[in-house]
């Protein structure tokens, strides 16, 4: 029973019936997207500081206490902006793309559970929904590069086919790892589910879903389709005002959406003691972004075949052992202690990331043309 | 069936985020393959050789300034040894050691930048680039220190230098040069071992010896490719024969290599200071040279061992007051022709680290 579907029963029993019905699914829209959006301003905001203070420099800090106001004041620019679309540019996909990027951010926060019971939709097939919706934003970043009618966002276009088909494969089957230890697709009993967290139960899966994510989400080391010193600013080359803060704000979105995914799948979602909740979700949802940015702040980009050597050779033979291995524990010592487990799997997990990082490769070298 | 494709054609720049000023490139490329590359200049020309050939041998110090931006003081110092050979002007004692210290760190500087951009292109965002600043803004107080300006100097004079030194000058050098090689180990720390700058930069865009000696290739992008020739050895100028110094020499010509190269000439850089330090004399700084020098008749080729190559003047006088012809041999441009032999057949993102590598400087190039 969620929150809304309690509020849903009192407002039953005082209004009539279709507006108990409506109300609840605005307030939770309403809510949903103010928590989305002053995450993203937030994100924006943390992440322009502590990049900061990874590069010896201060960031911004001048408008308001610490800065604080300066993502109004980006927001507030980019929307004074001209929109320019190129000449020769698809206008109706040029136009539509920015919103295919962004919707689906806030369609998976309809499954999110952000504090016990706070979820505006428990489904029960939680997780399988936000995969089916996370992969809808490559979609709307291919049409970008397609639209613009430009070489660099082409490029970035074909980028972000592959990459994103790739990544898709380690992420799902890593997924498939907690599925198979809780028994449900939901996220709710996901996240009841953990007593201990399943960063410790599988910290093999969790290693390969959090690179699968950060190379969904496009960041460095995985930056490849807005690999700036390459191909200028990749599919949003070509966009300005509104629209590309559109994107900007898709990208601080999905960053967030990932994170609060990571957190919920590995981290024990809303659990923890003394402390509310919701508080525990943020501190969570933060901790996974700084790791986030701090790999971006770190880490030089890989090449696009070594993104995709990493992809199939590296993180997806690791998903199916990493799957293969919680199916066995699963099956056979369903009664074993968890405690047990932790070890075994922290053992699996350091052997075969030794192992790979002797025997993998990455990519190829030059093509005789 | 096989899906027909073909190769298209992509204008880098000249505004790029990295072609490092005003280069382009015309590339074709097949998918993410280089299949072409032709180098465009010129965006930057200022006809720097001309002009000089109308303005007096010291009014064309500061011209010099303007070729490489990055390492104005060395340019300054091949063009006034050049002149100093044309007209056979001996340069006070401590002159020469200045002119070394400056030359040092002046290297120092430019081989920062070139090591941080090159993370840059590899796509590091900016924070190794902003690292390599922290120590360049060091070099860049002292430089201030001893002449006002921070980026155009115009420093060396015909005969010596501009100005002595400060007094704050050298404590500040000292505690720079204490300190240089705890920072230079801390960038071996954190990037010579990474395993993504291995797997980008190694056996990528190599550069064979044979083919570097036959494009007259110099300064670092030669001896990465294995061959031991600095100009500071093979043809000692001022007074570099009292110090002691090593070459470092790479073995693959790859642009790991041009990267590891120069980060060992900083630290031999750093060992030149040291040395220099102690050693410098007292007296003048700059030898009494008239206004408008008229050297004899003859022509002259000096050169030095310009952080990014070997930088070279031919001036040919005709006893006037001007140089008849002032010409300018830019390392960069020699060792950008090395380019497109380079790069055919890698990716787009190894062209972009590729050319980093060869660290150029777009007012170099174009003059």
């Amino acid at each position: 029973m969620t929150l809304l579907d309690q509020f849903r029963l009192w407002l039953a029993s005082i209004w009539p019936e279709w507006a108990a019905y409506v109300t609840p699914a605005i307030v939770g829209i309403v809510v949903v997207l103010a928590f989305v959006l002053t995450m993203v301003i937030v994100f924006i905001y943390f992440e322009r500081r502590l990049l900061g203070r990874f590069q010896i420099r201060l960031g911004p800090n001048r408008l308001g206490p610490e800065g604080i106001f300066q993502p109004i004041a980006t927001a507030l620019k980019v929307l004074l902006k001209e929109d320019i679309v190129p000449a020769k540019a698809d206008k109706v996909v040029h136009w539509l793309a920015p919103v295919i990027v962004f919707v689906p951010i806030l369609l998976i926060f309809a499954v999110v559970p952000l504090h016990e019971g706070a979820i505006f939709a428990d489904l029960n097939v939680g997780i399988v929904y936000v995969v089916a919706i996370s992969s809808l934003s490559a979609v709307g970043i291919y049409s970008a590069g397609w639209a613009s009618s430009n070489k660099y966002a082409l490029i970035a276009a074909l980028r972000t086919v592959a990459q994103m088909v790739s990544y898709e494969l380690p992420v799902v089957l890593s997924i498939l790892g907690v599925v198979l230890m809780v028994g449900s697709l939901s996220m709710n009993e996901i996240v009841d589910s953990q007593s201990i967290p399943f960063i410790l139960l599988q910290p093999l899966g969790f290693i390969i879903f959090f690179l699968g994510t950060v190379a969904e989400m496009n960041r460095c080391p995985f930056d490849l389709l807005e690999a700036d010193s390459e191909i200028v600013a990749g599919y949003h080359t070509e966009y300005s005002g509104m629209k590309f803060a559109m994107f900007y704000l898709g990208e601080y979105g999905h960053a967030l959406a990932y994170s609060s995914i990571i957190a919920t799948l590995f981290l024990g979602g809303w659990q923890g003691p003394l402390l509310p909740p919701i508080i525990w979700f943020l501190i969570k949802v933060v901790a996974v972004f700084f790791v986030i940015v701090w790999m971006r702040s770190t880490l030089p980009r890989l090449r696009v075949d070594q993104l995709m050597a990493f992809a199939w050779k590296a993180l997806l033979p690791m998903a199916v052992i990493n799957l293969f291995i919680v199916a066995v524990e699963v099956l056979w010592l369903p009664e074993a202690l968890p405690w047990i487990m932790v070890v075994v799997n922290f053992a699996f997990a350091g052997v075969l990331i030794l192992l790979w990082s002797k025997l993998f490769v990455p990519g190829g070298g030059r093509v005789e043309v | 069936m096989a899906i027909r494709t073909e190769p298209f054609i992509l204008n880098m720049g000249p505004q790029h985020p990295s072609t490092h000023g005003v280069f382009r490139m015309r590339v074709t490329l097949d998918g993410e393959v280089v299949v072409d590359v032709e180098p465009v200049v010129g965006y930057l020309h200022r006809g720097i050789e001309k002009l000089a050939e109308t303005r007096t041998y010291t009014q064309n110090i500061p011209f010099t300034d303007r070729l490489d931006y990055l390492a104005s003081m060395t340019n300054n110092l091949a063009y006034v040894l050049a002149v100093e050979k044309l007209a056979g002007i001996e340069v006070p004692e401590r002159a020469e050691y200045l002119r070394i210290v400056i030359a040092e760190m002046m290297r120092i500087s430019s081989h920062l930048m070139a090591v941080g951009f090159f993370l840059n292109d590899l796509g590091a965002m900016m924070t190794p680039v902003l690292y390599m600043w922290r120590e360049r803004e060091k070099l860049l107080d002292l430089f201030e220190m001893v002449c006002g300006q921070r980026l155009t100097y115009n420093y060396m004079r015909i005969g010596g230098v501009s100005h002595d030194i400060p007094e704050e000058f050298l404590p500040a050098l000292k505690r720079f040069v204490a300190e240089m090689p705890g920072f230079l180990d801390e960038y071996d720390q954190l990037l010579a071992q990474n395993e993504i700058v291995l797997a980008r930069s190694k056996g990528v865009g190599v550069l064979p010896e044979d083919t570097a000696i036959n494009i007259a290739a110099s300064g670092p992008v030669l001896r990465a490719s294995g061959v031991k020739w600095d100009v500071r050895r093979a043809d000692p100028y001022s007074i570099y024969d009292r110090f002691d110094f090593d070459i470092p020499v790479g073995s693959a010509g790859d642009c790991y290599d041009r990267y590891w190269v120069r980060v060992q000439e900083m630290r031999q850089s750093v060992r030149i200071l040291e040395q220099a330090i102690p050693q410098l004399p007292a007296g003048e700084v700059c030898a009494e040279v008239p206004q408008l020098l008229r050297p004899p008749v003859g022509e002259v080729y000096g050169r030095i061992e310009a952080p990014k190559g070997e930088l070279g003047f031919y001036l040919v006088s005709d006893n006037s007051i001007a140089p008849y012809r002032f010409r300018i041999r830019p390392p960069t441009l020699i060792n950008l022709t090395a380019l497109r032999d380079m790069v055919i057949g890698w990716k787009v993102a190894d062209l972009i680290i590729t050319f980093g590598s060869i660290d150029v400087c777009l007012g170099e190039i174009d003059r």
